[in-house]
């Protein structure tokens, strides 16, 4: 190590000071939040539950499974995933004047704090308690729960839209202007070919999240495979849990694969 | 224009895919919708329902109850951060192991991912009512749900970033005989580092959401005292913690949100 010709560059001098205090505040943030983990011990019933949960996963209830009435399986995956495509659906239509109302771009930079302000309000209403109000409305269903996908994802969507929107290359839009393009040829020509590939592209991307959250929405009465699930899981039923699991995660996963794949292809 | 010079010009790619794809997406969708039993009539016969069901929780609400809502959402956040904080913990290593660039084992890769991905195919309320089961009500479950539930999350970003590293540096160091810690240390820890912790802020931000509804099925925080109030049809005390929960989320995800752009 003697033939350096050069001493090595200084190393930059870290602001060590911001780096303690940030580090201390978030150490001190994460023993807070394991302050909150009041672990009381497992159930005494729990060893019974886990083996009852294996037993399940090992010898699903496959009558279940291959009863094609309204109160199957078959149905019930169907009617999931009926709701996850018309919320996504119902969102991917609703979400564009949100979107087109938060680009800057489009509205200018004042109103779109507005549009993206509403956009965020949205994200962060829950989607279950969505459901709840869906369901005071058309009552329990899947259609509530359609309902509450697809105004909940406007909060996802909208946002999304809108940054494409925002990064769309306006030369194409001024070329048409310049060869006396009307305002309907600049959209159908300059706008929705440029954004058409992206906004499908996210619209399948919460198609898959959506497909997660039909599954839940169940619990609170709005359709779907959620509600049998969840009296299976309350009532020890676990060879019926199991099978539910099983399907669900199949389900998901074929779903995942064909939209992604799509994806792929279309940005 | 003439005939000769329509001849030379380029055949029009044929639009029947185009078409039949279409045709074949509307056809799906409408399905979905008849079969769900979908239909507009109803939402706008219904509509004063909805009216009335947001004027009994919002105007007004019950401040004097606001007080009561401050100590679970207080648990509800600390149920996010130490679910994110253990998540995060197990997904880098499982991370590596399934990044196909570090570790060039495929069946390794192909069976960590098929275990990260089984993960994150289970929704975290259905993670929840299980371990609520086991591990009896409260905020326990719930965490240890919202751990599983991050980990899938957390390592499934954070391989993607590993893959899409920039190979020189662990070119550069291989070619000084550097071996797979020093490979990992100084080529890949730098450049994924700040991502790893972008998403760790990302997957809090999804916890805190999802932590609020949580309590729905008996694993704690603030959905638990939400649902008391539903079953009891305490609207205005709905309403309150709706607002409050409401306000708390977006705060969070503007603190997360900044602290994540300047990381990345």
């Amino acid at each position: 190590m003697t033939t350096y010709s050069k001493p090595l560059p200084v190393k930059p001098k870290a602001n060590s000071i911001k780096k303690t205090l940030i580090f201390i505040i978030v150490i001190s943030l994460i023993i807070w939040g394991f302050d909150g983990l009041n672990y009381n011990g497992i159930m005494p019933s729990a060893s019974g539950t886990i083996i009852g949960m294996w037993n399940g996963i090992i010898h699903p209830d496959i009558d279940y499974l291959t009863n094609w009435t309204v109160d199957g399986l078959p149905y019930a995956i169907v009617e999931t995933i009926a709701i996850a495509i018309s919320g996504t659906f119902v969102s991917g239509i609703l979400a564009i004047p949100f979107a087109l109302f938060a680009s800057e771009n489009i509205v200018g930079k004042r109103v779109s704090k507005i549009g993206k302000f509403i956009i965020t309000m949205i994200r962060t209403f829950p989607e279950l308690i969505l459901a709840l109000i869906f369901i005071g409305i058309v009552g329990p269903g899947a259609p509530a729960g359609i309902l509450a996908l697809g105004i909940h994802s406007i909060g996802m969507l909208g946002k999304l839209y809108s940054e494409s929107i925002e990064s769309m290359d306006i030369g194409v839009k001024e070329a048409l202007e310049s060869c006396g393009g009307n305002s309907m040829e600049v959209l159908f020509r300059a706008v929705i070919p440029q954004v058409a590939p992206e906004f499908l592209s996210y619209t399948l991307f919460r198609f898959e999240i959506n497909m997660r959250a039909a599954a839940t929405l169940g619990l609170v009465g709005a359709g779907g495979i959620g509600a049998p699930l969840i009296f299976a899981i309350r009532g020890r039923f676990w060879e019926r849990a199991g099978i539910i699991v099983i399907v669900l995660i199949i389900t998901v996963t074929i779903i995942d694969i064909i939209s992604g794949k799509i994806r792929k292809k279309l940005v | 224009m003439n005939p000769e010079l329509i001849k030379k010009l380029p055949k029009k790619p044929s639009k029947i895919k185009f078409y039949s794809t279409i045709g074949l997406v509307a056809a799906i969708i409408i399905s979905s919708a008849l079969f769900s039993g979908f239909s507009f009539l109803d939402i706008i016969r219904n509509l004063k329902f909805a009216f009335r069901l947001i004027d009994s929780m919002f105007f007004p609400p019950a401040w004097s109850y606001a007080d009561n809502v401050i100590k679970p959402l207080l648990q509800t956040i600390q149920m996010a951060i130490a679910g994110s904080f253990i998540g995060a913990v197990f997904a880098f290593p499982a991370a590596l192991l399934a990044a196909n660039n570090f570790i060039k084992i495929k069946w390794l890769n192909t069976s960590v991912r098929l275990f990260l991905n089984f993960f994150r195919t289970i929704p975290a309320l259905v993670l929840a009512s299980l371990f609520v089961a086991i591990f009896g009500i409260g905020s326990f479950a719930g965490i240890v749900a919202l751990s599983i539930f991050s980990f899938g999350l957390i390592s499934k970003m954070t391989y993607e970033s590993i893959e899409a590293i920039d190979f020189g540096q662990v070119e550069a160091i291989i070619s000084l005989g550097g071996n797979k810690f020093n490979i990992f240390r100084y080529a890949i820890l730098p450049q994924v580092l700040p991502q790893y912790m972008s998403y760790t802020l990302y997957a809090f931000e999804v916890n805190v959401r999802a932590a609020a509804v949580l309590g729905y099925v008996g694993a704690g925080g603030i959905g638990q005292t939400y649902q008391i109030w539903l079953d009891l049809r305490r609207f205005d005390r709905v309403g309150i913690i709706i607002i409050i929960s409401f306000l708390a989320v977006l705060i969070i995800d503007f603190i997360s949100s900044s602290i994540r752009r300047r990381l990345v």
